[in-house]
């Protein structure tokens, strides 16, 4: 009796499980389906059931300016901060990791900060320190294409540096001491050992790095310049007029991209194990 | 191969000095075992000779030339680590040939090389491997085989068998002295094993608190340990803590009275080897000392029989007996003799010896 009360219990519980899991996935996979669902409609005004289906609103996107112009820019923000915010990243973890020095835990902090100051705020400071340099200077900063990507930099640098940080963690640094003894200097045991070691935390950040800074909205609306605009906010701008099918189609154009690199170097390093 | 030899080594972390003064010469191709237990400095002093610590003081010479400035990778030290650190990314010939190419060996000059390395610790046939699909006893030995395949002047070993199972160890230990010795190489082990020490050194040093306390064989720490330190860390000893009262007369704390060899007076411990003690149901001829006690502890060990026998209220001592079918075995409880002769002690006056 007791056995199959405790046997019934584990059931009850397994099954809890199961349901909890369950609904997560579903809590987060349902947005993404609505709108993939959504992209495929043929009306213009959402509504369901649908009318019927259509691909016209993936020609859409292509034969919007804005849409077009917005991507091109998002992907180059988004190519040169990771690059940008990896080179300052990398070392700076590796400081970190290395040495105990005083303004250790400030540092640390401070590298962490743009992750957890809002984005207006973060938009609005940057605003603000641009237009005063700006007067102080006279140098055209504001809204110029490198006070953006300054501006991006600062969002992907705590990404690059936290899972860095990570990966440094489970590094054996007798590694590094065996190489050195069997020859190689400082620089040649960093890139045989160290990095390649690192690689999936590297890969990890400039994916997570790459992905903040193109999804960016509320800092990018106040560092933009007239003619220049980044793809959120184009979006955002297109759903102030409208709201048909084309941001759904937007939408999953970008879920696919971001899914295909993360597939893509999950073929080549575990980014599973880094974060 | 070449000469090895540290003059004065030291190691201060601020007030803390983890070496003092150590001085060693270690022949070409001889294997030399740095002993003492954790937090000694034989560790310290190893990676003083790899370059990976940089001495406070005193001079690191290998062959004629001075290294103590060098930094390790401008060395021609062979290290094999406790965790073995072999590159997780690289596989077992990548491993061991990451020296060659360091020192641009040409091509085939590595790829023999490796594998000749390789076929020296019997792993020729796992050349394409990645370290985490072999076994502890095999990544040692890819390990070693790393250390030697560039020819190292002097190999070094920092605690190499401690993560191996007991059997394995015993394989590998002798395994490694072949190795050494076939090779010819020039070889510092850092140990706190005292059986791996004795077994595989031609020479043994034992260092405690950062400095050397002996250097002799085998032989010489045991039958002549410089001081109380040393003849409790090499085999067993028990002590008897007393004074010297007159030159070959030893008072002990529990009021005994045992003749010995030493003659300064003064304060004093005694320490004696159990296998060195006689047991005995009545008294024992042919030893200049005979005591009466209380068998209070027998720990059968197979081989042998450790026998603990109370002499005094403050005092019990502990005799090994061969384990010999019909020989003598006490029970608890029982009075018996025990004797030594006074040579077989040794005495550390402790006005000189504060340990």
């Amino acid at each position: 009796m007791a056995a199959a009360k405790v046997l019934g219990s584990r059931r009850y519980g397994w099954w809890l499980l199961r349901g909890a899991a369950a609904f997560s996935m579903l809590y987060i996979l349902l947005p993404l389906i609505f709108v993939t669902w959504l992209s495929f409609f043929r009306q213009e005004i959402p509504s369901f059931p649908p009318e019927g289906y259509s691909l016209r609103w993936y020609q859409a996107i292509a034969s919007n300016d804005r849409f077009v112009s917005g991507f091109l820019l998002s992907l180059q923000l988004g190519v040169i901060a990771t690059a940008v915010g990896l080179s300052v990243g990398v070392p700076a973890a590796l400081c970190l990791s290395r040495f105990r020095f005083p303004g250790r835990e400030a540092l640390n902090s401070l590298l962490l900060l743009p992750l957890m100051v809002p984005g207006v705020v973060l938009g609005m400071a940057l605003y603000v320190s641009h237009v005063e340099v700006e007067i102080a200077t006279g140098l055209p900063i504001l809204g110029s294409l490198g006070g953006l990507l300054s501006g991006h930099v600062l969002v992907v640098i705590p990404w690059t540096v936290r899972l860095v940080l990570a990966s440094l963690a489970g590094f054996d640094r007798t590694l590094e001491e065996a190489a050195q003894n069997l020859g190689a200097d400082r620089w040649t045991t960093f890139r045989r050992i160290t990095l390649p070691s690192i690689l999936p935390g590297i890969v990890a950040a400039a994916m997570f790095g790459f992905v903040s800074s193109f999804g960016n909205l509320e800092m990018s609306l106040f560092l933009v310049g007239p003619g220049r605009t980044t793809l959120p906010i184009a979006i955002l701008q297109y759903l102030e007029w409208k709201i048909d099918p084309t941001i759904a189609a937007v939408s999953v154009v970008q879920i696919l991209l971001i899914g295909a690199a993360m597939l893509i170097t999950d073929r080549f390093v575990k980014i599973s194990r880094v974060v | 191969m070449a000469r090895l030899e540290l003059c004065n080594l030291s190691k201060r972390y601020g007030d803390f000095h983890a070496v003092r003064d150590v001085t060693l010469d270690v022949a070409d191709g001889e294997f030399l075992v740095l002993l003492g237990p954790s937090g000694c400095g034989k560790t310290t002093t190893l990676r003083m000779i790899a370059g990976f610590v940089e001495p406070t003081g005193g001079i690191v010479r290998i062959g004629e030339s001075d290294v103590t400035l060098q930094p390790p990778w401008k060395r021609n030290t062979g290290l094999v680590f406790q965790n073995y650190a072999l590159f997780p990314h690289l596989t077992v010939n990548q491993n061991v040939a990451f020296g060659l190419e360091m020192r641009k060996v040409s091509q085939s000059e590595i790829e023999r090389r490796t594998a000749e390395a390789l076929r020296l610790v019997r792993l020729e046939h796992l050349g394409e491997r990645l370290p985490r699909q072999l076994s502890g006893g095999q990544q040692q030995r890819v390990a070693l085989a790393r250390a030697l395949v560039f020819r190292p002047d002097v190999l070094l070993l920092d605690e190499p068998l401690s993560n191996l199972d007991a059997k394995l160890r015993h394989e590998v230990r002798v395994e490694i002295r072949e190795l050494q010795r076939q090779l010819g190489l020039t070889t510092v082990m850092v140990t706190h094993d005292q059986e791996e020490a004795l077994t595989m050194a031609d020479r043994l040093v034992v260092m405690n608190e950062g400095a050397v306390r002996q250097v002799g064989t085998q032989q010489d720490l045991y039958e002549r340990p410089a001081d109380r330190f040393v003849a409790d860390f090499v085999g067993r000893s028990t002590f008897i803590e007393g004074r010297i009262e007159s030159p070959g007369l030893f008072r002990t704390e529990g009021g005994l009275t045992i003749r010995c060899n030493g003659a300064a007076t003064g304060e004093a411990s005694i320490a004696l080897r159990p296998e060195r003690i006689s047991i005995s149901p009545t008294s024992i001829a042919g030893v200049d000392n005979d005591l009466e006690g209380t068998v209070e502890f027998v720990s059968y060990l197979g081989a042998q029989v450790d026998i603990h026998v109370r002499i005094s209220p403050r005092e019990r001592l502990v005799a090994q007996i061969a384990n010999r079918a019909g020989g003598f075995t006490p029970l608890v409880g029982d009075r018996v003799h025990i004797g030594w002769m006074s040579t077989d002690a040794r005495v550390f006056s402790r006005s000189t010896q504060p340990s």
